[in-house]
């Protein structure tokens, strides 16, 4: 363990090399297009990061920013999550049902999810409904895909267990068939969050009056460049704790699965 | 109380087994020996319900066996894969006793008693790969014996062991299983071991699989690892059943089947 966090320790050194990199490269070349890191620091610092100790620094703009930008990430990723191992839980237990959506399936998640923005509008009118909606169908494909691929290839010998000793169809299915596939269904989840980040900004650069996708909107349109680059920066750092954390709550919760593949 | 009629399988054009006949009475010990390739676990899974055979029946308790039969209880070969390493041996043994309508608690205790039983009270909170193969098999044992079936079916239990745990099992499951009354077919591709643990050894020809040979043991119990084996009995035993697994038997050994 001690050894990890050394050498996680020892390669955040390529991080101030960069930077500096970055620093002289932007002062050298000049262009208001791209600013230098120091000016972004600092406008991240006045946009966001200069408020009240007691709110831990966030100012009002940090919080009518990113408070509805995470709340529909969260919100469309936990919908998507929740219906994808659902149902790739019943497809990958049903072949019948995996032949009969798989074309379906297939196609939908060939589609990009921001052309189907114009639908949602319809269906749901502008709003967090149609927001929630976009997000939801570009992130659930991993999910879906990856439980109903973990449900499919459970080892033979868990199921054959579970039929000799009798399993009740709900115990097959909620002791061992999930917690088989959880690894499966984990690298799914994983991909969607961040691809859950990459929606969030789309969903709020259509139609929307609030959010960190509205607000690099309008930096761009008012030609506010180191606006723009300090919103790149957030978004950069946000998907960053999102993955860290994610991580820190699998390992939690798979810690058997990893500990198992190291000793055998 | 099992009953085998004609028992055949086929994979295909391959015949696995063909018309086996075997009858195994209560509280029996019954080994199933034979060279690899003949069958064996086909016997077994079609025995366990966990394959239809395409001829022959197989009656348990006089009923014909469909699906897996509730008083039946297997203990595989691969204990790595046959425990869930997400759950803890105290688990693993539990949670077959749902079936049985036990409450939180009772399982629990059933559980323990088993793990007790094996001697593996103090790692009932571990996880399967935090044991060794002769741990996780003893943790395996426990799971059938808390189920408390009357059948206990064994595949080559003791097949991916080191020789001396393999020793220390094969009297945990004789000692364990007498003091419950519990039938036993263990199938084993090990001589030796057959003729050790059972009260019968039964031989499987090459495949197509089918009994070649049914002999009782006659040695006196309890075993012992080091007197048992080196009895004239058990080695004139042991000799014989060789010999009928290579399948190089004379027209005297034939006689005495």
């Amino acid at each position: 363990m001690s050894r990890r966090i050394g050498r996680a320790v020892t390669g955040l050194w390529i991080i101030p090399v960069v930077l500096i990199a970055w620093e002289a490269a932007t002062r050298t070349a000049a262009q208001p297009y791209f600013p230098a890191p120091s000016a972004i620091a600092v406008r991240v610092q006045e946009l966001w990061f200069s408020g009240p100790l007691s709110r831990a620094l966030l100012t009002d703009d940090a919080i009518d920013a990113f408070a509805p930008s995470l709340g529909r990430l969260f919100a469309g990723w936990l919908l998507a999550s929740a219906a994808g191992i659902l149902l790739g839980m019943a497809i990958g237990r049903s072949a019948r049902l995996a032949d009969y959506l798989d074309p379906m399936l297939q196609f939908g998640r060939a589609i990009p999810p921001p052309l189907l923005v114009p639908i949602f509008f319809a269906l749901f009118q502008i709003g967090t409904a149609t927001q929630l909606a976009i997000i939801v169908f570009g992130v659930i494909w991993p999910v879906l895909l990856n439980t109903a691929d973990g449900c499919r290839t459970v080892d033979r010998q868990y199921l054959e267990t579970a039929r000799v000793f009798g399993f009740s169809r709900a115990d097959l299915l909620w002791r061992v068939v999930l917690p088989a596939a959880l690894p499966k269904i984990f690298a799914g989840l994983r991909l969607s969050l961040s691809l859950a980040l990459i929606l969030m900004v789309v969903s709020e650069l259509v139609g929307s009056t609030s959010g960190i996708g509205y607000g690099l909107l309008t930096a761009q349109q008012n030609f506010l460049f180191v606006d723009v680059w300090a919103y790149i920066v957030l978004l950069g750092v946000l998907g960053f704790l999102l993955n860290a954390s994610f991580l820190a709550l699998e390992s939690r919760i798979l810690s058997w699965h990893q500990r198992a593949k190291r000793t055998i | 109380m099992l009953e085998l009629v004609d028992l055949s399988h086929s994979y295909g054009s391959y015949r696995a087994i063909d018309k086996v006949n075997l009858t195994v009475a209560q509280g029996e010990v019954v080994c199933v020996v034979g060279p690899s390739g003949c069958g064996k676990s086909t016997l077994l899974r079609s025995i366990a319900g966990l394959i239809k055979p395409t001829g022959g029946r197989v009656l348990l308790d006089g009923r014909p066996v469909r699906s897996t039969p509730d008083n039946l209880a297997v203990v595989f070969q691969d204990y790595s894969r046959s425990l869930y390493p997400w759950l803890s041996a105290l688990a693993n043994v539990s949670l077959p006793l749902r079936r049985k309508g036990l409450d939180r608690r009772a399982r629990e205790d059933a559980a323990m008693a088993a793990l007790t039983e094996v001697g593996l009270a103090a790692a009932a909170g571990k996880y399967p790969w935090e044991m060794s193969g002769g741990m996780q098999q003893r943790v395996s044992i426990a799971r059938a014996l808390a189920y408390r079936p009357s059948l206990l079916l064994m595949d080559e239990p003791f097949g991916s062991v080191d020789a001396q745990t393999r020793e220390e099992l094969e009297d945990l499951v004789l000692r364990v299983c007498a003091h419950h009354g519990m039938t036993i077919l263990l199938i084993t591709h090990d001589v030796d071991e057959s003729v050790y643990v059972g009260d019968r050894v039964v031989v499987l020809s090459k495949a197509p699989g089918h009994v070649v040979g049914d002999l009782p043991v006659d040695l006196p119990g309890p075993r012992d690892q080091i007197r048992t084996r080196e009895l004239d009995a058990f080695v004139r035993l042991r000799a014989e059943v060789g010999r009928m697994v290579r399948g190089r038997h004379n027209n005297h050994e034939l006689e005495t089947m």
